[in-house]
């Protein structure tokens, strides 16, 4: 699956699985970020009131600016089909349509279409057909998925919508700035030749806003590497061009079923590295890609460190600290390797699935600094269930916790300081720059704790009698 | 199928959740997929609950898809009774669940041979009712068990209590502004002299459930939540209820003179208008607020007001009854209850909508131009695009309608806290007097001249000057009227005599 050769000698990690009664978003979050950054979307959600009131609550304020999503609320007729679902979802695209002409539109399967089994695969490209826009079908459930994997099925159906070069350039007779760019390498102009080295097309997965876009791009480009389109693109109508032999790689861990889609149906070859989260991870990220592409990496040793000593005086905060992962987002992996390395102790990393195969360059990492800083390897628990982890927190009392909003609130009454998890996917975390700001979310509480320590109420609830 | 960017009331599953978690040691377990249980946070952060939330999920995934439920959802009620020994559990339907339609009744039996604590199944059907209608089917549903089951056993304790006394029904987690009310309704029960016989749900436990008829009257604070309840206390056990809302001085009197006639129907000799006047004039503030000037210049502003039927109804009845506003359009989202309303306010209103599309209530505001609105976070946002200020007044809330101080909606407290809201949303009185005498704070906007570039009309420099000494919160509108004037009339060129004539023929 890999290309480069694997890092055999750590030791091996301890995976567990639990029940998975445990608490996370609902895959459909993902509209949230994916709406703002594909610009010419609009994700409709076919669900019920449940999926409506969930993404209310979930986004906030976000939902009052006019988004450009919306729930096809599912009435009793339609469980009962007496409704029929084309002529449903074409008046409603059709709505879509007039309001605001998107480039595409993104049917989000739940729960209930997946019960009452509606086809959206296959309405979706007759009615495609019949209103002239764009319908990818992702079922981003909460049956299969939790939280960040929604993203993972949405990247993936897009992956199919890729164009291929012979299609591009049958859309796009002019070229502009961007196509140039990206179809840099085949025959395109000299004067860049210098700036990059020579290497087969490659193409990074994975949503990220625009500055850790340009910034990742940047850190590629000083090795000479060059980044020929991303999975996805600020606009649909952008999507990179991606053929048979093009090297693709992931930015982030919740993306098996989008590296899969890659491999698979587009015939890409999958870099599979570390994820490019904390200054280690960035560093390890891109070593890796020039491993693949024979390119010997230039300065990194020495940014790594430059980054370390600019983080100095958060990691002095962390430094034999203990944390406690309770799982939600996928990302716990990478942040606990990050957090290792940093000096904590990992109790446990909670998390909703594990890719053993995906993560592979991941896990090896981990095993990895764990060996170099001297600590145990932490258990992986998949599917965690939320009441025993609560006993093992109440047992280890762990400096930190990073979990949920349901459970932030009564560990903190309980005198245990917690990080609420789903901040690190909406921050900024990816690349060497952003390192600070991960450790600017962990250290928050002991920092918070370091304020009010002298005050004497740290735990606010009454002792509980134990039954 | 409906396009719909959002919704007032939520789904079912959180009003049956809303009435197990108000309970003290009820458990509800949901049998939904992953990701359902957004309640917890929402209770979590909204309430700042210190404790953990006692719902948990039943997992739906793939094999319950494939193979059912089968043994999954009794283990986990099991477990939950030996985890947390619980006195009821609470299985709890989804949307997803109800399409499945396992035989949830079914596992609720085989569970309760192996549980300790009673186990239930909460009765509401997802596609038919919302978030309100559930709470106060699950409520009364809770209520009639164990009534029954004290009724088996033998131990119901019918004798009414020596002292009047009262059951308040309808306090709730996650209701608005209920933990507030429900103090200042305690304070007021006290100063009448009748004692608290129970608070349901919010912290009674199940056990007292069977001391519920011993009070002589039930008091219903909200028209949704508690209905269904005190009509069957009604018909068992001959237990009167009072479902005045007392929100306002002239209700919060009349809620107190319905008291009164219940209690002295079942023989006590009460009289509390001595209480109710002295309560008027010197405890409230709110009377002396409606003569004193602040609130002449109030009079006949133009108001919204949209909500739950509760708030609404007694919002419109404030600001009209109470302050002279005239409140261009009332409106709820309780559709199912859309009679009530409709009885409640057509009075006091020109216009009801009954409604639950926030579009239509948002084009409804634009159209009208109130000078305030008093709606949901909803309507806030509207205001703030609109720039019309907005009083929250219903749920849907955020986090900063859980205030920590002391803010009641209901009883005398209420009242102060009311003419509060209501005045402070209201551009100041007299500051607003003496914007329009001296053109404004926002100078600067004399010297651009900005304001008329996006308008087919041409206003000469004086039109210009002159608009621009309107108040920046209302010179829109003026803008609008006149051009509207104008257009209709024919006229190109915006003078300051059509200014004036806008002004006396539209009121600009």
């Amino acid at each position: 699956m890999t290309l480069a050769q694997e890092n055999t000698t750590a030791p091996a990690i301890n995976f567990e699985c639990e029940t998975g009664n445990y608490h996370t978003f609902c895959p459909i979050s993902c509209v949230a970020w994916l709406y703002q950054k594909i610009e010419d979307s609009f994700f409709l959600v076919i669900g019920t009131k449940t999926c409506g009131y969930f993404l209310q609550n979930a986004m906030g304020v976000m939902i009052f600016a006019e988004p450009r999503y919306a729930m096809a609320e599912l009435e009793e007729g339609d469980i009962s089909a007496q409704l029929k679902d084309y002529n449903e979802l074409k008046r409603l695209c059709d709505q879509i349509k007039r309001d605001r002409n998107p480039s595409v539109i993104v049917w989000i399967g739940t729960c209930t279409t997946e019960i009452i089994k509606m086809d959206l695969e296959g309405i979706a490209p007759k009615l495609e057909a019949e209103i002239g826009i764009p319908i990818v079908v992702a079922r981003a459930n909460g049956l299969d998925y939790a939280f960040t994997q929604g993203e993972d099925t949405v990247l993936a159906s897009m992956a199919n919508r890729c164009p291929t070069k012979a299609e591009n350039k049958e859309n796009k007779q002019e070229p502009n700035g961007i196509q140039k760019l990206l179809n840099f390498g085949k025959k395109q102009p000299e004067k860049i030749e210098n700036e990059y080295k020579e290497h087969p097309p490659f193409v990074l997965f994975g949503s990220l806003p625009d500055p850790v876009v340009t910034n990742l791009t940047l850190e590629l480009k000083k090795q000479g590497i060059k980044v020929d389109g991303w999975l996805p693109e600020k606009r649909y109508t952008e999507l990179p061009v991606i053929e048979e032999g093009y090297y693709v790689a992931g930015v982030n861990p919740f993306l098996s079923r989008t590296a899969t889609t890659l491999m698979r149906r587009r015939k890409c070859k999958l870099i599979g590295a570390p994820f490019p989260i904390g200054p280690d991870g960035t560093r390890a990220w891109i070593e890796k890609i020039c491993s693949v592409f024979g390119i010997k990496p230039q300065g990194l040793e020495e940014r790594e460190a430059q980054i370390w000593e600019n983080l100095q005086d958060y990691v002095d905060l962390i430094k034999g600290k203990s944390v406690f992962f309770m799982g939600d987002n996928l990302l716990e992996v990478s942040l606990a390797r990050f957090l290792i390395r940093c000096g904590m102790t990992v109790q446990e990393i909670g998390i909703p699935y594990m890719d053993k195969r995906y993560q592979k360059g991941e896990l090896d990492f981990l095993a990895q600094t764990c060996q170099e800083m001297g600590v145990k390897i932490p258990t992986i628990v998949e599917k965690p269930d939320n009441y025993n982890q609560l006993q093992r927190i109440k047992e280890l009392q762990p400096d930190l916790v990073i979990t949920g909003m349901a459970h932030a609130n009564p560990l903190e009454a309980r005198g245990i300081s917690t990080k609420w998890s789903v901040e690190f996917t909406f921050a900024q975390i990816h690349g060497f720059t952003n390192a600070r700001d991960i450790l600017e979310l962990v250290t928050r509480p002991l920092r918070r704790n370091n304020n009010l320590k002298d005050l004497g109420w740290s735990k606010l609830i009454k002792e509980e009698a134990k039954v | 199928m409906k396009l719909a960017y959002w919704m007032y009331a939520g789904p079912a599953h959180i009003g049956t959740l809303r009435i197990a978690s108000s309970f003290k040691n009820v458990h509800a377990i949901m049998h939904a997929p992953l990701g359902d249980d957004y309640f917890n946070v929402m209770r979590s952060m909204l309430e700042r609950e210190r404790d953990f939330t006692p719902v948990t999920a039943s997992i739906v995934d793939r094999n319950v898809l494939a193979r059912g439920s089968q043994e999954k959802v009794i283990d986990n009620i099991v477990r939950k009774d030996q985890e947390e020994s619980p006195d009821l559990i609470v299985l709890t339907p989804t949307c997803t669940s109800s399409i499945l339609q396992e035989d949830l009744q079914n596992f609720v039996s085989r569970a309760q041979l192996n549980s300790k604590g009673d186990v239930m199944l909460a009765d509401v059907n997802h596609y038919r009712y919302n978030e309100l209608q559930a709470a106060d089917r699950t409520l009364a549903q809770i209520v009639k068990f164990y009534i029954e089951k004290a009724q088996k056993k033998g131990d119901i304790s019918t004798t009414r209590t020596p002292h009047p006394s009262v059951n308040i029904i309808g306090i709730s987690t996650l209701g608005f502004h209920n933990h507030h009310d429900c103090r200042e309704l305690k304070k007021l029960m006290a100063d009448l002299g009748i004692e608290i016989n129970l608070i349901i749900p919010d912290k009674a436990t199940v056990e007292e459930l069977k001391t519920l008829p011993q009070a002589w009257f039930n008091l219903l604070p909200y028209r949704e939540l508690g209905l269904a309840t005190a009509e069957y206390l009604q018909t068992q056990f001959d237990q009167p209820f009072v479902d005045i809302t007392p929100m306002g001085v002239v209700e919060t009197a009349r809620c107190i003179r319905k008291i009164q006639e219940v209690l002295t129907a079942k023989g006590a000799e009460v009289d509390y208008e001595d209480f109710i006047e002295h309560q008027t004039l010197y405890v409230s503030e709110s009377a002396w607020f409606s003569r004193s000037i602040d609130c002449q210049n109030l009079t006949g502003k133009k108001a919204v007001v949209f909500g739950d039927n509760t708030h609404a109804a007694s919002m419109t009845k404030i600001l009209v009854r109470e302050m002279g506003i005239n409140v261009v359009l009332a409106g709820t989202y309780c559709k199912y209850d859309e009679d009530w309303f409709r009885r409640e306010v057509s009075e006091y209103c020109d216009n009801i909508l009954v409604s639950e599309d926030n579009g239509e209530i948002g084009d409804a505001i634009a159209r009208l131009e109130p000078s305030a609105i008093f709606g949901t976070q909803m309507e806030r946002h509207v205001g703030k695009r609109l720039n019309i200020p907005c009083g929250v007044i219903a749920a849907p809330i955020h986090i900063q309608n859980f205030p920590i101080g002391y803010r009641p909606f209901l009883g005398y407290e209420g009242t102060n806290q009311i003419t509060d809201l209501i005045y402070n949303s209201f551009t100041l009185g007299m500051e607003d007097h003496l914007l329009e005498i001296f053109g404004g704070h926002d100078t600067k906007e004399v010297i651009t001249k900005g304001i008329s570039a996006d308008s087919d009309l041409f206003w000469d420099k004086e039109a210009q000057g002159e608009l621009n000494k309107v108040p920046g919160f209302v010179r829109g509108k003026v803008k609008r009227n006149t051009e509207k004037f104008a257009r209709d009339r024919g006229f190109e060129q915006i003078t300051l005599e059509v200014m004036y004539a806008a002004k006396e023929a539209v009121g600009a």
